[in-house]
């Protein structure tokens, strides 16, 4: 196992570095399975440590064997032919994909919580900072689609640096696309859930994500409309230094709740209860709710 | 005056000039000189503006003496009434909104206001809307289905104001309420960017029946300056954001994104602002009519529809 040096922290050579973890918020040291047991929230300053989709779906649904995922095999195309200085388009998705094992920076299907069927989609932050290009919105438009086809409630958890540049405005109107498909379900009387995880900024934050009908804030996730360098490219100084946590904003009136970990599974699953049709399907009958709460 | 602008300008001076010295009555010679500068002057304004550089066509869509919102409603609308707030917060001078007269028909005008002065631009915060001026728009949207008038809209935003206070007040909130509205909405919208269409703060007041763009028009993910902080991490390389961007009219109508591009004057629309509105005009006038006589339901199936298709991803073997 190799050992890396993190910022001040002297690393012991004889230690797999994978048995520790450093907060990313707080630079406090835990062992990672005592960690992992408290579902990657930090014991000494309560953040919510990032989850990738696989982690986030095992904690929402009943069994991450009952998730169906669909249209999975929709990836990025690359419609400008854009390239950064550090590479093209393309090979940031090739990279992006072999580093997550997803084809794209959303995961969606449909899977029982608390016995009751919701189509859920994911956001995978490692997939180029959870970025919003034409695939993503394709995918979060279809999730909206099959939910109304199915007449199921969703439930979104966003993860995103926001808009993906490489696709121009191809990626821009993946706002207005997704933001539409959401607002048809509203009419057609199903809830939308947002879960919005840590970082969720910009062309997300400002598109589906904001008009679900309860917007839940996990604590200490990051949410904000402009970034620190899109403000300093923008107005031509520095980014006021506040902290757009999930909490500050609660305080704004701009969520709903600022949920725990541990308490976002109950949670999701009685609001749902409230706003959701009545169910023609029966619960999915091995995972009763009362077993899993 | 723009760098690339400055040589015409100079040419037009000068021909100025000798009209002013030669009088009402100039000789046959000084007639001919007269006749021959101006060809040349057409023909090295029509070179130039044939081959504009992307980043010379948003040096263009931002020039100060460029038409805004204002200059187009007085031009398009008859007996334009302005009407102010969100009656939540505030009014905000950064978005224009009210009810006018177009070809006949009453309609709702809302539309991003720069200032041409600094004082007015100041005023009008270079045209990046606070939330209670995408409130305000929001407003006005519910009015027109209320009584069934269409709305036209117009963009011209370097992007959303991305200040704290703007955070405060929920301008993620406020874009994207905007959006979903617009894209259920039950009249016709015509959406046209007549500068800078900038990220969500433009897409705010952007989801419609149909786009159009000014000829020497932008309209981007982010501004190049906010793209260039993003992908190299400096504003500076902005030059170079524009150009990888895609974001000229040209450019967005080959891609499907956009629905006409409606040319400006020759040198473009600050030249002649009457003409520019004039081309503008003739392009809504029988745009509108036509989305209004279509069934409501279709239209508003139509604009989803529109929106749906837009995007290119591929389908590959699942991981």
């Amino acid at each position: 196992m190799a050992v890396r040096r993190r910022g001040g922290v002297q690393s012991y050579p004889d230690v797999p570095v994978d048995l520790w973890v450093t907060c990313r918020k707080c630079g406090g040291m835990h062992y990672r399975p005592e960690f992992e047991a408290a579902l990657r929230v930090c014991p000494s300053c309560n953040y919510h440590d990032r989850l990738d989709a696989a982690e986030r779906i095992a904690l929402l649904l009943d069994s991450p064997g009952q998730f169906h995922e669909i249209d999975s095999d929709i990836t990025a195309a690359d419609p400008l032919g854009f390239r950064r200085p550090s590479g093209s388009y393309i090979d940031r998705v090739a990279k992006a994909r072999a580093l997550t094992s997803r084809n794209e920076a959303i995961v969606c299907g449909v899977g029982p919580l608390q016995g009751r069927p919701v189509a859920l989609g994911v956001m995978e932050f490692g997939f180029i900072a959870g970025s919003m290009g034409s695939a993503t919105g394709e995918k979060i438009t279809r999730l909206f689609e099959h939910a109304l086809r199915h007449r199921l409630p969703v439930v979104t958890v966003t993860a995103s640096g926001g808009a993906r540049q490489d696709e121009g405005l191809f990626a821009l109107m993946q706002m207005a696309r997704t933001t539409a498909a959401a607002a048809r379900l509203g009419e057609a009387g199903l809830p939308h859930i947002c879960v919005m995880a840590d970082p969720t900024l910009a062309g997300v934050t400002a598109s589906f994500a904001s008009v679900a009908d309860i917007i839940v804030g996990e604590p200490g996730a990051t949410i904000r409309f402009a970034g620190s360098r899109v403000v300093q490219g923008t107005l031509r100084r520095r980014a006021p230094v506040e902290d757009h946590t999930a909490e500050w904003v609660l305080r704004q009136g701009l969520l709903d709740l600022v949920v725990p970990r541990r308490e976002l599974r109950e949670t999701l699953s009685r609001v749902i209860g409230h706003l959701a049709p009545a169910q023609t399907a029966a619960p999915t009958p091995n995972t009763p709710a009362a077993v899993r709460a | 005056m723009l760098e690339f602008e400055r040589d015409l300008d100079e040419l037009r001076e000068h021909i100025a000039e000798l009209e002013r010295d030669a009088g009402p009555d100039p000789s046959t010679q000084v007639a001919r000189e007269l006749a021959v500068l101006q060809l040349e002057l057409e023909a090295r304004t029509a070179d130039r503006f044939a081959n504009l550089t992307p980043w010379q066509r948003v040096q263009l869509a931002r020039h100060p003496q460029r038409p805004h919102t204002q200059d187009y409603i007085d031009r398009l609308c008859s007996d334009f009434t302005e009407l102010h707030g969100d009656r939540r917060y505030a009014d905000d001078p950064s978005v224009v909104a009210g009810l006018a007269t177009f070809e006949g028909r009453s309609v709702i005008v809302v539309g991003h206001q720069k200032g041409r002065s600094t004082a007015e631009n100041v005023e009008r915060n270079f045209g990046m809307a606070h939330p209670e001026g995408y409130r305000k728009a929001l407003r006005l949207f519910d009015m027109a289905e209320r009584f069934g008038r269409p709305v036209l809209t117009f963009l011209d935003t370097p992007g959303a104001s991305p200040t704290l206070d703007d955070e405060k007040r929920g301008q993620s909130w406020a874009i994207a309420e905007n959006m979903a509205r617009l894209a259920r909405l039950r009249v016709p919208i015509i959406v046209t960017v007549i500068g800078e269409g900038g990220s969500g703060g433009a897409l705010a007041l952007g989801v419609g029946d149909r786009v159009l763009m000014l000829e020497h028009t932008i309209y981007s993910v982010a501004s190049p300056e906010a793209a260039a902080a993003i992908i190299w991490r400096s504003s500076d390389h902005a030059e170079e954001a524009a150009a990888a961007l895609g974001l000229t009219a040209p450019d967005l109508l080959r891609a499907g994104l956009i629905d006409r591009v409606v040319p400006e004057p020759e040198g473009g629309a600050h030249r002649d602002f009457d003409t520019a509105a004039a081309n503008l005009h003739a392009a809504l006038a029988p745009m509108l009519q036509e989305l209004c006589a279509q069934d409501i339901d279709d239209l508003v199936n139509a604009r989803y529809a529109k929106f749906r298709a837009m995007g290119e991803h591929q389908h590959i073997a699942a991981v």
